[in-house]
């Protein structure tokens, strides 16, 4: 399942920033995920959930802000929310237009808690 | 409770060895091109096609993805051109890394253009950098003209569209035009073949355009030094 590679990737990411001293447990992730890069948050939380098993980021919880797809004609200068993945300006109808935001695949950062404290 | 700030992407490792991936075919002016789509879309008999024309003219070297078998590698293999298959044993898809390795089999100072067909599948293979110059999207006419906007990803991280089968258009229920159209929408910059691996239509065209883009890339290729 493609979730699985991302969750797979996504726990590689956490286990190199996490500490390792033994103690930490990973009790948030925070992700940035846009529009297009094809990721469904509830197929993610199930795969990382059977990744993160016996892990510092088992039973972490995924905060997912979901990233929009915006584009900024390089004609007009307008940015909008491409539609359908239309990639044609709404306003001036020029096709020569850049994304500005939507492909993100992305770790913000963890909360993390020391065990021994209570 | 402490937080952490991290700020990376989730595939940062797989980009991490695409850039070296890149890097190493830069250093041997090979072009690179990932070839994806659909199963059943011909990546392997346009592979078949365009190295009846450009074998010879071009040194080709092939890195075959796919989840079971060597059917596809045996296939090229009879092309008498270097070809590593990749076996992914349930992956579906290639990344970075499973081709760093077939890489490490293939002597690049002897590859003009190395073709690198990946796992059948238009969902996954759109996120993974593999370190190739260009991702070029096969769909075949039987697909349907409405495919692209349902791989919007895929289609928009392409550079290059080849729309296979067009001999079966008269069979079918697939608008060629609308098919073009979806397809630019999502992705304006796409450029568009149209071929046939069965008849051969429109395969000069598109062998006549990757042998003028391998050159071009060839030209950083480093000089051979005599003795």
């Amino acid at each position: 399942m493609h979730e699985m590679s991302i969750a797979r990737s996504l726990l590689e990411v956490i286990e190199r920033y996490a500490p390792t001293n033994g103690r930490a447990r990973v009790k948030i992730v925070r992700l940035r995920i846009g529009e297009l890069a094809g990721v469904v948050p509830e197929s993610l939380r199930f795969c990382f959930e059977v990744a993160s098993e016996g892990t510092v980021a088992q039973g972490a919880e995924l905060q997912i802000e979901h990233v929009p797809l915006i584009g900024r004609c390089r004609a007009c200068g307008a940015d909008f929310h491409v539609e359908g993945y239309i990639f044609i300006c709404p306003h001036c109808e020029s096709p020569h237009v850049e994304l500005i935001s939507g492909d993100e695949l992305e770790v913000v950062e963890l909360e993390v808690e020391d065990v021994r404290c209570p | 409770m402490s937080l952490i700030t991290i700020e990376r992407k989730i595939l940062e490792k797989n980009d991490e060895i695409a850039r070296q991936n890149r890097a190493r075919l830069a250093e041997h002016g090979v072009l690179a091109v990932n070839l994806v789509s659909s199963p059943g879309s011909g990546k392997t008999s346009l592979i078949e096609r365009t190295l009846d024309q450009l074998n010879g003219k071009l040194r080709v070297a092939v890195i075959e993805g796919d989840v079971h078998t060597s059917l596809d590698a045996e296939r090229i293999a009879r092309y008498r051109v270097p070809v590593v298959q990749i076996v992914t044993h349930g992956g579906c898809h290639l990344d970075a890394h499973l081709v760093r390795e077939a890489m490490a089999k293939l002597d690049l100072s002897c590859v003009d253009l190395l073709i690198i067909e990946n796992v059948g599948n238009l969902v996954c293979p759109a996120n993974y950098d593999l370190g190739e110059a260009m991702k070029i999207v096969i769909i075949s006419t039987t697909e349907g003209d409405d495919k692209p906007l349902k791989y919007p990803a895929m289609f928009r991280n392409a550079a290059v569209l080849v729309i296979n089968k067009i001999d079966l258009l008269p069979h079918l229920d697939c608008q060629l035009d609308l098919l073009r159209r979806h397809a630019l929408q999502i992705n304006p910059a796409l450029k568009v073949f149209e071929t046939s691996c069965t008849t051969g239509a429109g395969i000069s065209e598109w062998c006549a355009w990757l042998e003028a883009t391998t050159r071009r890339e060839s030209v950083t290729k480093p000089a051979r030094h005599e003795g």
